[in-house]
This record gives structure tokens, C-alpha cells and sequence, in this order.
């Protein structure tokens, strides 16, 4: 038997796939290389935030270890410096303004998008963007010349009548005859009300967006079945804008945290552990580095490095959370943030 | 606080249960014209539809069949430009009137939709009562249960989903989420079930199943379905309505009357023209 | 009994009727006459008006009486407020009297939700309204435009002195910061819209997590990674105008690069494709067909930038010095103002003289913010008019 060689199979080849590339012309390859290269630098700087910060901490924890965070203090003079009070009056401050700003934006998101008459809606949605747009000097402004002596009285008012839920005592008796305004001045709650008139736009114009996307399917069939509007909305617009409303939220939350003119406007920098927020005196992360930053040494410099990495790290944190929330939720398809 | 408001019709047309059984109630659309803005859509249209009957509306696209339709249960108003002419009784009392609640209306006359639109973030149970609970019905823990299991049986789903009431309503097929839409507008207790064309997006087995739901409630509730499917309509319905809108003209009612009349032997040549798919 | 006869006859011959022959269909017996006139369908019942301002008359009329006499409370805030829960409650009672349940909630939230609106609006006004009226004493003056702060004396006449200084220097801050981040953001968001891979999903968290980061930790990065070190040395060494720029568009970068990445992604695949198939390479494709359609949005992210970068104020508190001279190098070591610092250290100074100056400062940026919004607005009206 002869092994003869079979003769290739010409139609076999016909069938291999080869993938296409269409060559690269010098002029795209440059393109990509550039625009590559300009989101590297871009990424590069903005790395380096992060890892500028967090190197900082290193000396910072080495000198004042894990005290840093639990010392209420901040004096340098005296080598004594911690984050406690302060992280604690950012909270406050932030919360005050959450809880101020939510069922406002809320109220103010749901009337545009479901009782504004047509005509106004985009006008609406323009001042709600003008809103944000204002620079937080002016609301500082206002807050510190107008809302405080407004603000003071209801302070007053509250610590009179709700003085037994001991966030809201003050120590001082707003009953008396002459009642000592000068212990309501500079509080948390008053910064807390000046800083939710920056988050209510933001929340509100993510809320708004996400409840223009609810399916008209969904809300024909609420109101034929029966239901009033406040039903459809109930049954529809609010359980599809879910997660619009808690990552509007969160978004607003991160920007209260990171407030710092309107606050250092408003407030009188103590470093007490003070859960009072309608008594003066408290201190934000933001506020303490911008007040602090000028006269301090290297190694108290270091230390407010470090705390703006807590405050990185916090306003880092909750914008993620807002962004899962936003991007996982039904309506989170057709939202930009 | 007027009294008959609130017994009105109900006195009227579903009151004791007759041996025939039918309890569903009398629509009569009487020289109703529609309008968008300046633009007419509808001319003139009067319509009855008996109790215990099926009334099919068909007709080419863009009649106003389901303008018509939406007149019948106030949904038309929703659109801002929308104006309306002539009356809409339900047994016997004009639901246009002045004092008439709107959501009163639409609890009585129901409406199953094109596409299928049960409340995704409800389960399949929570979607039958939230029709219920939207017109603040007060039901005990029992009654509830007995509702939900009332209306899917009667829209012929109860035997596919007792044993996952608690799973989540979107998660269900086209033709099983369209029968879930219908227990949901069974639940109210309505006196006329609209339908706009409510198998057009069903397949031929769910589609077979919603009618034989039809056919089922059609003594208890007046039933008005606007179908682009001729067959279905003669198998479906009682009495046929077909309607026109030549050029630029608003729609208008060419001839109505028994189905099995409009079908073999219709009066009027355009009736003809369309049954017999020469155009449509 | 004899009702139910007659309602069971009236049964029986609808009954028959339906099933021997049904009745005439099509037009019912004796129309009544030509009713042709459409009526608009969205009545609102004069009963449900008088509801309304009943219930806000009535409760005010409470709550004054209660508030003067009764009551030891003081302040428009508190009294507002009270009337306001008072005005909710009677408008639930006065519904409820007539309608059932769902229908009283229904129009008490609608109340609410428009009560909460009007009151961000109000307060907003309140907030427009002061800083005009405070400053308008300064913004009188044409020297308030022409003259920098050190022509005028702390307790002067607003005859002297201006925010030229200040103006120019934002202008000059801003410019730079702009000339940085418009490249570098736009840049990123071509590369995010044109480009796939594991590297762009890097970028866009990253950016993503940057527009989240306080501006006032982009100025002190910039103080401490080029004033500090440098001090003194070299140009940007010191608390100056290029300092700023630099802060600015650390801060603004990210911002320009996703509302512009928004704006690139709005740009329809189909028009990509067709340049593509005849021929272009891809970057002329971004060259001329991406890039010009997507310009009015692009002009947008832009416009709105600047409106932030202006409005600016916390890492100017660290990088920027203050002066009340005119100084329009960026590069010299001397510092250079701008309106936001002005603003913040006027009013926190104390004297009314330059309180007031600093009310003007500021209703000059209020204004300035409003005119590029205004502009964007008008950007997007002619979009639209002109496809």
C-alpha cells in the first residue's frame, strides 16, 4: 500500500474564520495614545489625593496613635490634638441638614414632577438647578445675617418644649425673663439649617428625574382602578423612585458633610464633645482645617492632613453608596447623576 | 350630602340576585363627540351596552375605538387638552355630572390595559388587593384572602399562582400577568369591565384564556373590549359596534347591532368591506 | 315589597330584551337637541375652593388669637408654622365631612406637598432679596466696577474703593483654571465615550468618586503638595493666583468630565457608524462629526463649570491670599483676590462699611451665576429650534 498524500482540501479553508481588523491608521493610533494619556494624568492626580492623604497619616498616627481619634482636643500648642469633637459636629451638623432637607426635597421633587402645571414644570426644574448653583458664600451670607436671629428664637422654642429629649437641652432656662440668646448663637442646628438649603437642590433634582421616569402603564392602571393621586402616587411613582430617593439622599448627605464657608459662617469653633445642637459651639472636620491650617507645624499639619482623610474617606464612602443605590435601582437606567 | 349619590345606581341595577343571575349594570353612551385641543376625533357616538352582554368595538386603527373606551371610564380627562360632548350613563345617571367623584366612576367601571402593567414591586397577592386597599376598602385578614382567591379564579389564574402569592407580580408570563391585571380590576367589585384590546400582546393560549374569563363574568359584569382580531370578536361578543374615521374626519359609528348580523349579513357596504379584510 | 315587583318587572324586560332582540342601538330615541359645544373636563368643584380658603382663613384666625393671647410664643416662624399645622387639620376636617377616606388623604398631602414647595421658594427669595438689599448701597457707585478695595478706607463713603480687584483677579483665576480642566475633562470623556476596556471602567469610578470629593481638600492638596514645598523658590510657591488655578481645576475637572461624557454619550452610535462606513479613521470621525454635535451640551458642562469655579470659596480660604490690591500676575508671589474670598472676609470683618461692600461683592456674583445660567438656558432653546 502506497501512502499517498491526500491533496489539501481547498474548500476546508474557506470556512476558518479570520477576524478582521481593519488597520490602524497612524492618525487613530496618535488619537487613542492621547486621549489615553490625558485619562492617565487625569487619574494620576486624582490618585494622588487619596494617597497624599493617607500617606500623611502615617507620621500623624505614629505620634499621636489611635488617641487621634478619641481626643476631643485640638490644641496644638499643648502638642494635644484629636478628631472626636469634631468628628462628631460634622455629623450633627450633616444630620440636622439631612433631616431638614429630605421631606422638603422630597415634597418639592414630587410637586414638579406630578402637581406643577406643564406650562412651569421647566422652569421649575431650572430654578431647582439655579438653586445649586448659587456659591455657598452667599447662603453662608444669608444664614449668619438673617437666619440666625430668626433661627435663635426657634431654637428657643424647642429647647422650651422639647428640652426633655436631652439632644435638644440647653443649659440655660429659655424661660426666664431675659432669656440668654448668646447660648443658641453659633449651633450646629443653626449651621445644620443653612447647610440643608445646599443639599435640598441637589436631592430634589435627582428625586425629580427619577420620578419623571415611572411608567404611565403603571399609573393608568392605579387611576383606573380606582385611586386617588395620592394613591397612584403611593402605589407607583414612590416605589419606583426608590433608589433615586435613597441616592439622592446620600448625595446630598456626602455635600453636607464637606461644607466648610457656610459653616465656618455660622458656627464658633469649641472642641467639646457637645450632643447638644441647639447649644453653641461645635466644630466640623472642614471648618477645623480651614481655620487651623495657617499656624500649625508640620506634624499638626500632618494631623489635619489626616483628618481630611477622614473626611475623604467619609464623603468617598457615602457617594458610593449613593451611586449603588442609583445605578442598581429600575430607574437607575435612564439617570445621570 | 346627597343620599341617592351614594345608593344610586347600585340600588337601581345590582340589587337582589335574579335566577337569570346577571347583575352587572347598563352603559349608555348618548351623542358623545371628543375633541383634542381643536382637533375632533369622535362625532356623535351613541352606544348601548346592556347588562350581561359583551360589546366589541372594531374598526381600523386610529377611530377612536379607544378614545371611546376611555371616555367611558373618565380616563379621556387625564390628557390636559381633552374636552367631551354629550353623556355617559351608568345605570341611568350621568357619570359627567357635576357632582359625580371621578374615582368613584372608575372603581365602578374597570379597565384592562394593551400591555400588561401588574405593580412590579407588589407581590402577585398585593397586586390583586391593591385595588382595594387604593379605594380604602376596609377588609378583614379573611375577607382579604378570600378576595384575592375569588378574583383569580374568576380571571382563571387561582390554580397557577396559590402556591406563590408571595412572589413578586412582574415575575410572572405575559398572559399570566395580563389574567393577574384582570383579578386586580375584578377585586373592586366593578359593574363594567373595559377591556382595549387586551390580547394583542398574548399568546394564543392565554389569549383563549381570557376569554373564556370573559365569558365567565359576563353576566355579573358588563364587558366592552375594543379587538383589532375580527375572530375573536365574533366569538367574544354579543353585539358589535364598527367604527370609521375616513380622512380628516372624526370618528363615528358605521353600524352596530348583533354580531352575528355585522358578520353575515351587515347593512352597510363599508361594514362589508372591512369584515371581509378588503381593507383594515 | 311592591318596590320589589316593580324593580323585578323592570329586570324581566331588560332581561328579554338582551336575549330575543337588543334594543335600537346607534342612536337612542328622541335625541335631545344639538349639544354640540365641547366643555373642558377639569372642573374644579366651587365647593372644594371654598374648602381651601375656609380652612386658611379660619385656621389663621385661630392661631392669632391663640398665638397673642394664649400662648407666650414669639417670632413670624413660629407662627407661620403653627397656622400652617392649624390650616392642614381643619382642611382634613372639612374634607372628611364629604368625602371618603383616600380622597381627604389625597388632598391634605396635596396641601403638604404644595405648602413645602411655596416654602423653599419663599426662603429662596428671602436669601436673593437680602444680599441685593444689603448691597445695593455699594453696587450705586460706578467706582464700585472701576476701583480696587485699596482706592477706599475702611469707614470711607462708598465713593471710593471697588471690587476691580477682585473682579479681575476671578477673572484671571478662573481663565487658567478653565485653559487646565477644559482639555483634561473633555479629553477624559472622549476617552470614556470612545473607548472600551477594563481601563475606562477604572477612569469613570475614579471620576465618579472625585466629583464626591470637598473642594476645600483640592486647595489644601494644592497647598501642600506645590506651595509648601516650593516656597518661595518658584513661582507657584507661594499663596498666589496660579495656585488657585491650579485648586480650581483639580476641583473642576471631574465635573467638566462627566457632564461632558454625558453629553458625548448623547450623541447617537448611528451618526459614529456612518462616518466610520465612509471612510473617516476615528479620530476625524470625533473630529467632525462626534465632537460638533454634541457642542451645545459640551458649551453646557462648560458654562456651568465656570459658574461653580467663580462661585468658589473654600479652597480659596487656603490657597489664596488676601489683598485689597490690584494684582494681575499669577505668577509674582504676591496674592492675588477674588470675588468669593472678598466676599467671605468682608462680611466677617465686622466693620458696616465693608460689610456692605461685601453685600455688593456678592450680589455681583449672584448676578454673574445668574447671567451663565441664564446662557445655558438659552443654549439648549436653540438646540432644540434648530433641529
Amino acid at each position: 500500500m502506497v501512502a499517498s498524500a491526500e491533496p489539501p482540501n481547498l474548500l476546508d479553508s474557506l470556512d476558518e474564520p479570520i477576524s478582521p481588523q481593519a488597520t490602524n491608521p497612524w492618525g487613530d493610533r496618535l488619537f487613542h495614545l492621547v486621549v489615553r494619556g490625558i485619562a492617565g494624568v487625569v487619574l494620576v492626580i486624582f490618585g494622588s489625593i487619596g494617597v497624599f492623604l493617607a500617606y500623611q497619616s502615617v507620621p500623624t498616627f505614629r505620634r499621636y496613635g489611635l488617641s487621634f481619634l478619641t481626643q476631643s482636643q485640638w490644641n496644638p500648642e499643648l502638642d494635644k490634638v484629636g478628631i472626636s469633637s469634631t468628628l462628631l459636629g460634622t455629623v450633627e451638623v450633616a444630620l440636622v441638614a439631612l433631616v431638614v432637607a429630605f421631606p422638603i426635597a422630597l415634597a418639592t421633587s414630587l410637586f414638579i414632577s406630578e402637581y406643577a402645571p406643564l406650562r412651569i414644570k421647566g422652569l421649575l426644574v431650572a430654578l431647582v438647578d439655579l438653586m445649586a448653583a448659587v456659591p455657598s458664600v452667599i447662603y453662608g451670607a444669608w444664614g449668619f445675617f438673617l437666619l440666625m436671629p430668626h433661627a435663635t428664637l426657634t431654637s428657643r422654642w424647642i429647647s422650651e418644649y422639647f428640652g426633655w429629649i436631652p439632644i435638644f437641652k440647653v443649659n440655660t432656662d429659655p424661660a426666664a425673663a431675659v432669656w440668654a440668646q448668646s447660648r443658641f448663637v453659633n449651633s450646629a442646628f443653626i449651621a445644620g439649617l443653612c447647610v440643608s438649603m445646599m443639599v435640598i437642590p441637589i436631592t430634589c433634582s435627582v428625586m425629580r428625574g427619577v420620578f419623571a421616569e415611572a411608567p404611565l402603564g403603571e399609573r393608568e392602571a392605579s387611576y383606573a382602578l380606582g385611586s386617588t393621586k395620592w394613591g397612584m402616587i403611593r402605589t407607583v411613582v414612590l416605589p419606583f423612585g426608590r433608589g433615586g430617593i435613597i441616592g439622592g439622599t446620600m448625595l446630598g448627605l456626602g455635600r453636607a458633610l464637606g461644607e466648610t464657608i457656610a459653616v465656618l459662617f455660622i458656627i464658633s469653633l469649641t472642641f467639646n464633645v457637645n450632643f447638644h445642637i441647639l447649644q453653641n459651639g461645635t466644630s466640623t472636620i472642614s471648618a477645623l482645617i480651614a481655620n487651623d491650617f495657617g499656624e500649625s507645624t508640620s506634624a499638626q499639619l500632618a494631623a489635619l492632613l489626616t483628618a481630611g482623610l477622614v473626611l475623604f474617606l467619609m464623603t468617598l464612602g457615602v457617594n458610593t453608596i449613593a451611586a449603588v443605590f442609583i445605578t442598581r435601582s429600575r430607574s437607575g437606567a435612564a439617570t445621570e447623576i | 350630602m346627597s343620599a341617592i349619590e351614594e345608593i344610586g345606581p347600585e340600588s337601581l341595577v345590582s340589587g337582589p340576585q335574579l335566577t337569570t343571575g346577571i347583575t352587572g349594570a347598563r352603559l349608555d353612551a348618548i351623542n358623545v363627540s371628543a375633541w383634542f385641543g381643536t382637533n375632533r376625533v369622535l362625532s356623535r357616538v351613541s352606544l348601548s351596552m346592556p347588562p350581561g352582554t359583551v360589546t366589541a368595538l372594531i374598526g381600523p386603527s386610529g377611530c377612536g375605538k379607544s378614545t371611546f373606551l376611555r371616555i367611558l371610564n373618565r380616563m379621556h380627562e387625564m390628557v390636559p387638552s381633552a374636552k367631551l360632548a354629550g353623556q355617559v350613563k351608568l345605570g341611568g345617571q350621568d357619570i359627567y355630572a357635576a357632582g359625580q367623584r371621578v374615582t368613584e366612576t372608575r372603581k365602578r367601571i374597570g379597565m384592562v390595559f394593551q400591555k400588561p402593567n401588574p405593580f412590579p414591586t407588589m407581590s402577585i397577592a398585593e397586586n390583586v388587593t391593591a385595588g382595594s386597599k387604593l379605594v380604602g376598602m376596609k377588609l378583614s385578614r379573611s375577607e382579604r384572602e378570600e378576595l384575592i382567591e375569588r378574583s383569580l379564579t374568576r380571571a382563571g389564574l387561582w390554580t397557577e399562582v396559590r402556591d406563590r402569592l408571595r412572589d413578586a407580580g412582574g415575575a410572572l408570563s405575559g398572559g399570566q400577568q395580563q389574567r393577574l391585571c384582570i383579578a386586580r380590576a375584578l377585586a373592586v367589585d366593578p359593574m363594567v369591565l373595559l377591556m382595549d384590546e387586551p390580547c394583542s400582546a398574548l399568546d394564543p393560549t392565554s389569549t383563549r384564556r381570557v376569554e373564556d374569563t370573559i365569558h365567565e363574568i359576563k353576566d355579573e359584569v358588563t364587558v366592552v373590549i375594543v379587538t383589532h382580531n375580527m375572530q375573536q370578536a365574533a366569538r367574544v361578543s354579543e353585539q358589535c359596534a364598527f367604527f370609521l374615521a375616513q380622512q380628516g374626519t372624526p370618528g363615528v359609528i358605521v353600524e352596530a347591532g348583533r354580531t352575528e348580523k355585522i358578520f353575515t349579513s351587515p347593512d352597510d357596504p363599508r361594514t362589508e368591506d372591512y369584515v371581509n379584510g378588503r381593507f383594515g | 315589597m311592591a318596590t320589589d315587583a316593580a324593580l323585578m318587572t323592570v329586570y324581566r324586560t331588560a332581561v328579554a330584551q338582551a336575549a330575543d332582540e337588543l334594543p335600537a342601538v346607534g342612536v337612542a330615541a328622541a335625541p335631545p337637541p344639538e349639544q354640540d359645544e365641547p366643555s373642558t373636563l377639569r372642573h374644579v368643584a366651587l365647593e372644594d375652593v371654598y374648602a381651601v380658603v375656609g380652612s386658611l382663613v379660619g385656621s389663621f384666625g385661630l392661631v392669632w388669637l391663640v398665638f397673642s393671647y394664649v400662648l407666650p410664643l414669639s417670632g413670624v416662624v413660629g407662627f407661620v408654622l403653627c397656622w400652617d399645622v392649624a390650616f392642614l387639620a381643619m382642611y382634613a376636617g372639612v374634607t372628611a365631612r364629604s368625602h371618603p377616606r383616600p380622597v381627604v388623604v389625597s388632598r391634605v398631602m396635596a396641601a403638604v406637598i404644595v405648602g413645602l414647595a411655596l416654602l423653599v421658594g419663599f426662603v429662596l427669595m428671602t436669601v436673593v432679596v437680602y444680599v441685593v438689599a444689603h448691597g445695593l448701597d455699594a453696587v450705586r457707585h460706578l467706582n464700585f466696577f472701576t476701583q480696587s478695595a485699596s482706592a477706599g478706607s475702611l469707614t470711607g463713603t462708598f465713593a471710593q474703593g471697588g471690587i476691580y480687584n477682585a473682579l479681575v483677579g476671578s477673572l484671571i483665576q478662573v481663565g487658567i483654571a478653565i485653559a487646565i480642566a477644559l482639555p483634561l475633562g473633555i479629553g477624559t470623556a472622549v476617552f470614556m465615550t470612545e473607548t472600551r476596556g477594563w481601563f475606562v471602567r477604572v477612569v469613570r469610578t475614579v471620576v465618579e468618586a472625585m466629583t464626591a470629593v470637598p473642594d476645600l481638600l483640592a486647595g489644601l492638596f494644592i497647598y501642600v503638595v506645590f506651595v509648601l514645598p516650593f516656597h518661595g523658590n518658584y513661582p507657584w510657591g507661594h499663596k498666589n493666583g496660579i495656585a488657585v488655578s491650579l485648586a480650581l481645576a483639580v476641583a473642576g475637572t471631574p465635573i467638566i468630565a462627566r457632564s461632558a461624557e454625558v453629553a458625548l454619550r448623547v450623541v447617537p452610535g448611528g451618526l459614529r457608524e456612518a462616518g466610520l462606513a465612509l471612510g473617516a479613521s476615528h479620530w476625524q470621525t470625533v473630529r467632525r462629526i462626534v465632537l460638533p454635535t454634541g457642542r451645545p451640551g459640551l458649551a453646557t458642562a462648560l458654562i456651568l463649570a465656570v459658574a461653580r469655579m467663580i462661585g468658589e470659596s473654600a479652597p480659596l480660604l487656603i490657597v489664596s491670599g488676601f489683598t485689597t490690591f490690584y494684582n494681575a500676575n499669577p505668577v509674582d508671589g504676591q496674592p492675588m483676590i477674588s470675588l468669593p474670598l472678598y466676599v467671605y472676609e468682608t462680611l466677617r470683618s465686622g466693620q458696616p462699611a465693608e460689610i456692605i461692600r461685601g453685600f455688593g461683592a456678592a450680589v455681583v456674583l449672584l448676578f454673574i451665576v445668574f447671567i451663565l445660567f441664564a446662557a445655558t438656558r438659552v443654549l439648549a432653546r436653540q438646540r432644540v429650534s434648530t433641529r
